[in-house]
């Protein structure tokens, strides 16, 4: 379970979350979605320390994973980002091979085992759609893949680590309807082992995927619920005007 | 309808006085241009073919592998060769895992601090001494003060410096060039920052990297200054056997031969020679190392 307790985050000067509270449930999906620079990305960063390598920025408030302030001194970044992947919004796999791309959060977490790292490999890119796309080029570049296969590529490479939890910063953003349905597709069979986090424009996306939607608006969280009722019948006007597009 | 049409196009076609003249203008500064690009070149190629002219004569297996004879008139340049390369080898060993550590410490650890801009500033003035203050300031220190006398080790350590500042700036540079976004990717896999310098970041940089070595051979071959006081000799007869025996150079056995020689007229087939071999060892070393480097840039698309 995740759960943020009276965050608020602060890039210098610039206060960008406002006293956020919000319970996530395990093997849910929840998405996030606002306008531009409402603070969704910023949000989710929270939650595998992503913004630490952000010079001046401040937290106040807590960030709980399984009762665990995931900020707490005792914890090791390193170990909280192998149990929180993440996908990003463009793909970035590394300029290596696709098997080396999938089987480096193994290697750098200290696995020698060939037979081992294969299986977990092949496993991933099972999980994420991708291995029969690939299975015959392993050794290829990354980048002769395209753009929607790198993103799944990426997932991948996310879920070899074993996470726990997946966070998804508008994963589809970039791809094209059959890349984003295979991608929807595949966040829909993850939910049964992973907690999924998803930040998304794609107000359809989110309505298809998601358990709980959140609205921001200002680094604000305007609204949270179950999706079904955001989409329904939300409480709050300004949430209304949002999805159906009637956002001044 | 048709034909007013065309006229009217055909007659905006027409240049007016103002297009002409800018017209010519830009014909004129295109000429002068290429005719600027076309002295560059030529005066290389220049050169580059008076020296292989005059100096192919004396090129021959014997000439490589053979020491000076009859007071370096007739006779080859081996000892010279053999000097260069070791000066060249030992200031690398010297300045190439200093000069890029220096770059990942600039760039990978402490980006805007006082630091950085601190090394940045040195740097830059290290690389506007003239070499003749590095050999004199090599000479104070290796070869006095720390007593390694004229030798390898000081030489090379010299040289080290003098190149320090183009090691630290390539690598500084090939390093911005690597996107955030493989740093963010695998910081969010687990990796410690460690494991992303040397897993991520050093191989995706390694191409541009090597074109600081590159740089830093070139320059370390042909210079003679740092090297004078510090590392070479007129004349040896044997080859160095330790880092701490003198040698000759390929630059200075030419400033010697060229100036100040036993019979300067009858060795200056042998100076056309050396500073063809020089030329082309230093072609040579950067022909491996682009080679290097496609290969690396290719695995890596
Ligand atoms: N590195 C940063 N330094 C300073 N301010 C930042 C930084 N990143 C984001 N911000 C600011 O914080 C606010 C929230 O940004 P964030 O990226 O979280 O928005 P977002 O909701 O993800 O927007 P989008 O939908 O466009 O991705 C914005 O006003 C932005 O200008
Ligand atoms: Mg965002």
């Amino acid at each position: 379970m995740i759960e943020a307790k009276n965050v608020n985050f602060y890039y210098g000067d610039f206060h960008a979350l406002k006293n956020i509270n919000m319970k996530m449930e395990r093997n849910t999906v929840t998405a996030f979605i606002g306008p531009s620079g409402c603070g969704k990305s910023t949000f989710l960063r929270l939650f595998n320390r992503m913004n630490d390598l952000i010079e001046g920025t401040r937290l106040t408030g807590e960030c709980l994973i399984d009762g665990q302030n995931i900020y707490d001194k005792s914890v090791s970044v390193v170990e909280l980002r192998k149990q929180v992947g993440m996908v990003f919004q463009k793909p970035n796999p590394f300029p290596k091979s696709i098997f080396e791309n999938v089987a480096y959060g193994l290697r750098v977490n200290g696995m020698k085992n060939k037979k081992e790292i294969e299986e977990i490999v092949e496993r991933s890119l099972r999980q994420a759609a991708l291995w029969d796309e690939v299975k015959d080029k392993l050794k290829k570049s990354a980048f002769d893949l395209s753009g929607g296969q790198q993103q799944r590529l990426c997932i991948a490479r996310a879920l070899a680590v074993s996470p726990t939890v997946l966070l998804m910063d508008e994963p589809a953003s970039a791809l094209d309807p059959i890349s984003t349905s295979k991608i929807e597709d595949l966040i829909y069979a993850l939910k049964k082992e992973y907690t999924i986090v998803i930040v998304t424009h794609n107000m359809q996306q989110a309505s298809r995927v998601s358990d709980n939607t959140g609205f921001f608006m200002l680094g604000e969280l305007v609204e949270f619920s179950e999706t079904k009722k955001m989409f329904l019948n939300p409480d709050k006007e300004q949430t209304q005007n949002y999805i159906t597009g009637r956002f001044g | 309808m048709e034909q007013s049409k065309e006229n009217e196009f055909s007659l905006q076609l027409k240049a007016s006085g103002y297009r002409l003249r800018t017209r010519m203008t830009q014909q004129v500064a295109f000429w002068t241009i290429r005719l600027l690009g076309f002295v560059v070149v030529g005066i290389l190629v220049w050169i580059q073919g008076f020296i292989i002219v005059n100096g192919a004569g004396v090129l021959s297996w014997d000439f490589l592998t053979q020491a000076p004879t009859e007071g370096m008139t007739s006779g080859g340049i081996f000892p010279a060769i053999v000097g260069t390369l070791c000066l060249v080898v030992g200031s690398m060993v010297f300045a190439f895992p200093l000069g890029v550590m220096a770059g990942i410490y600039m760039n990978e650890y402490t980006k805007d601090h006082w630091t950085v801009r601190l090394i940045r500033v040195v740097t830059n003035n290290l690389s506007g001494i003239p070499s003749i203050v590095f050999g004199l300031f090599g000479m104070a220190l290796f070869v006095n003060t720390l007593g390694f006398g004229d030798s390898i080790i000081a030489g090379s350590l010299t040289l080290g410096l003098l190149v320090l500042p183009i090691v630290i700036r390539t690598t500084e540079e090939a390093l911005k060039a690597v996107p955030d976004s493989y740093r963010s990717g695998s910081v969010a896999l687990g990796a410690s920052k460690l494991q992303t310098i040397f897993r991520v970041i050093l191989p995706s940089a390694f191409p541009n990297i090597i074109t600081g070595l590159i740089l830093a051979i070139g320059r370390v071959s042909g210079e003679t200054a740092p090297i004078l006081f510090t590392a070479v000799a007129y004349f040896l007869p044997k080859l160095p056997t330790s880092i701490f025996d003198q040698v000759m150079a390929l630059p200075y056995h030419l400033y010697v031969i060229a100036t100040s020689g036993t019979d300067i007229e009858a060795s200056r087939p042998i100076a056309y020679g050396t500073a063809l071999v020089l030329i082309i060892i230093v072609l040579a070393m950067n022909l491996l190392a682009s080679f290097i480097r496609k290969r690396v840039s290719r695995k890596q698309r």
